[in-house]
């Protein structure tokens, strides 16, 4: 699960980790007030307008600026809210921002030139071992920064059973050049990133920049949190974090009905049990000429309940021009899932208007191929995923 | 031969009494499997599917001398029992249950690490070793005995290459689910050696997905290795698209080398018989071990 910036920064503050201050509005004049208060609080002149939404390069697309005064506050506020912001990470449509952070200026001028950096918190799969990648190279795309530069990249891996010690977070700041307060600043840092992280079952933490102030504080200016979705049930309060506006609307309908979904752009839908052959039918409709317009595992138990559901969710996409049912059963009997194929598509009457291939294997599959094919239904039957695969092509040609 | 399982296993269930357990258990007993018991902390002394329920893993260990447990406890519960099992001398430990969060299982692959144990899992189907011990969730019917080992990511593809296999008139020695999540015990190389040093297994079936370095870790191993033993392999995910989760938890590209094309250019470039298409998994196999 994401968060915002406003929330990881709030997440990471209650850690005792420093961060670029900032309230979040609504829209233009809540941003006002904002700015004002924040005045108050932290003596800033300038105040930094940032859209909140779940992707990444928001600045490139407009969804970051300064404001230098009360009255740029208004109007990039109002700008920015409501707009929808295109990023790298986004689709060509963009994502709809609703709310703004309005920040502090931390790059303001001082005895030192500020200077940013990378900091990430991610497991190493390789290990199973949490560990901390950073960079002098802050403020960049990483991808990039690990492409050109690689030798700029650091990691520091931290053994679980004693968490990091303050040797590592005395190698990461010389490793960043640091010496002084910032380099006091910077082992108070990560040490605290790390507590944050682990204490709240994150899954990543990317702080990017970390900046070090013109008077060596050391801060994290942007926060991208994401957190483990399988120990949510022991954090109420993050899983309350949730915002739902920033997820696809059919995925949250889908997961709510106990359907894994992910919606694609294809134009073959697919209903498959489980998640690697879920993704090799996904495979197998591209190779067949068609794309997949999803990945949706249906799980376990595929009776005539589910079936229906995952038909509405498949079909509330319009792209959608044919259907393709993968079940092997095993604990699953195939009969069963015939007939809730049979009985679905007669409830749903004409609400299915795409042909519909039908590919039951394992348990029972020779009941349910003379179930289907004696239903009377538009509905074609394979036993053999070639087969399958064969008349989707068939179908779309 | 075969590997990790056989008739003389002793499996224990841990969430034997439970509704997931209760139901697979029976499942394996009436494979033939050889189920010496299950735990349930607070039920022991009782008897169910007349088998004896024990309180802990050492008494299941000293009283019915288990050797390998299989795990369907709830995930908040989950990594405890790994790390039970490790601790009462448990050699194979199954893990079948999904959704354990990532900080507990750090905590139990670290905890576990220096005893004399494997795990395998979690998130996964199990091990199957046809005709004498179905230590999982699979159809047993699908999994006829032969010389095709298999080792899997995933669950119903790793039913559906097995029967892709049997209908070529193959059979499996033995079919290890190594599960679907970013940490798991047993790697894709570790299964992947395990099935070649079988003296019974005449040839491999490698099924991996995007995500994770493992499927490459196997591929450059078993290049250095000088095996003639051929592999035979697929990766799914070709059309997932890049940073989202498909299912399972570790299936996600991070990058440019864990996608399923970088994943099968390694393979292929370390001599293992990679197939594109899922339907052909099967067909790849006889034309190998025939050819």
């Amino acid at each position: 699960m994401n968060l915002h910036e406003y929330q990881g920064k709030e997440l990471l503050s209650s850690f005792g980790v420093r961060i670029q201050r900032g309230i979040v509005a609504q829209n233009a004049e809540e941003a006002v007030a904002a700015a004002k208060k924040l005045t108050e609080d932290t003596g800033t002149g300038w105040h930094v307008i940032k859209a909140q939404v779940h992707a990444g390069g928001r600045g490139k697309g407009g969804g970051v600026k300064l404001a230098k005064n009360l009255d740029q506050v208004k109007e990039i506020a109002g700008q920015i809210i409501g707009m929808d912001l295109v990023t790298p990470q986004t689709s060509a449509e963009g994502k709809r921002v609703h709310q703004v952070l309005v920040a502090e200026d931390v790059y303001y001028p001082g005895d030192n030139e500020p200077e940013e950096y990378y900091m990430s918190v991610l497991l190493n799969r390789g290990t199973g071992r949490n560990m901390i990648m950073y960079s002098t190279e802050g403020g960049m795309d990483i991808e990039t920064v690990a492409e050109e530069t690689p030798h700029l990249i650091f990691t520091e891996e931290i053994d679980p059973s004693t968490g990091i010690l303050p040797f590592q977070a005395r190698r990461i700041a010389f490793n960043l050049g640091l010496s002084g307060m910032a380099f006091k600043e910077m082992t108070k840092f990560v040490t605290n990133l790390y507590k944050a992280y682990v204490e709240s079952d994150s899954s990543l933490f990317e702080i990017n920049p970390v900046l070090k102030t013109s008077d060596d504080k050391i801060m994290a200016v942007d926060a991208k949190v994401t957190l483990d979705a399988n120990a949510l049930y022991r954090h109420k309060d993050l899983a309350a974090l949730r915002d739902l506006r920033e997820e696809s609307a059919i995925e949250v309908e889908a997961g709510e009905l106990g359907l894994n979904y992910v919606d694609l752009d294809g134009n073959v839908g697919c209903m498959v049990n489980g998640a690697g052959l879920a993704m090799a039918t996904m495979d197998l409709i591209k190779q067949a000429g068609g794309e997949p317009a999803n990945f949706l595992d249906v799980g376990g138990t595929a009776d005539a309940a589910r079936v229906e559901a995952a038909f509405r969710i498949i079909l509330k996409d319009s792209g959608v021009k044919a259907i393709l049912i993968n079940i092997f059963g095993g604990i699953v009997r195939c009969d069963r899932v015939a007939q809730g194929v049979v009985d679905a598509y007669k409830n749903m009457g004409d609400a299915i208007n795409v042909p519909i291939i039908v590919r039951l294997q394992g348990t029972n599959a020779d009941i349910a191929k003379d179930l289907i094919d004696n239903s009377g239904l538009d509905v074609m039957s394979a036993t053999e995923f070639q087969e399958a695969a064969d008349k989707v092509q068939a179908v779309l040609a | 031969m075969s590997v990790l399982v056989n008739k003389n296993s002793k499996i224990i269930v841990q969430g034997f009494t439970g509704s997931e357990g209760t139901f697979h258990a029976g499942q394996m007993i009436e494979y033939g499997t050889n189920v010496v018991g299950g735990v349930t902390p607070g039920k022991g002394g009782q008897t169910h599917l007349d088998r004896p329920v024990f309180n802990t893993v050492s008494e299941a260990v000293e009283k019915a001398g288990a050797d390998t447990t299989i795990i369907f406890v709830p995930p908040a519960f989950a990594a405890d029992a790994i790390m039970e099992a490790a601790d009462a001398g448990i050699k194979v430990i199954i893990t079948i249950t999904e959704g354990i969060p990532v900080a507990d299982m750090i905590k139990a692959a670290d905890y576990i690490k220096d005893k004399d144990c494997r795990l395998v899992g979690p998130n996964c189907p199990g091990i199957i070793t046809p005709g004498e011990a179905k230590v999982g969730i699979m159809p047993g019917f699908v999994f006829k005995k032969g010389t095709v080992g298999i080792v899997s990511k995933s669950g119903t593809l790793t039913y559906e290459a097995a029967d892709q296999v049997v209908k070529q008139g193959l059979g499996i020695t033995t079919a290890i689910g190594i599960g679907g999540d970013p940490i798991i015990g047993t790697t894709t190389k570790e299964a992947v050696e395990l099935l070649i040093n079988d003296p019974e297994t005449e040839a491999v079936v490698m099924i991996g997905e995007i995500g994770g370095q493992l499927e490459a870790d196997a591929a450059n191993w078993y290049k250095e290795s000088g095996s003639k033993k051929p592999v035979i392999g697929f990766i799914a995910g070709e059309t997932a698209p890049a940073g989202r989760t498909m299912g399972h938890a570790g299936a996600i590209v991070g990058g440019s080398d864990d996608t399923a094309q970088a994943k099968k250019a390694i393979m292929r470039s370390c001599g293992i018989h990679v197939v594109d298409s899922p339907a052909e998994i099967g067909k790849k196999v006889a034309e190998v071990l025939k050819g």
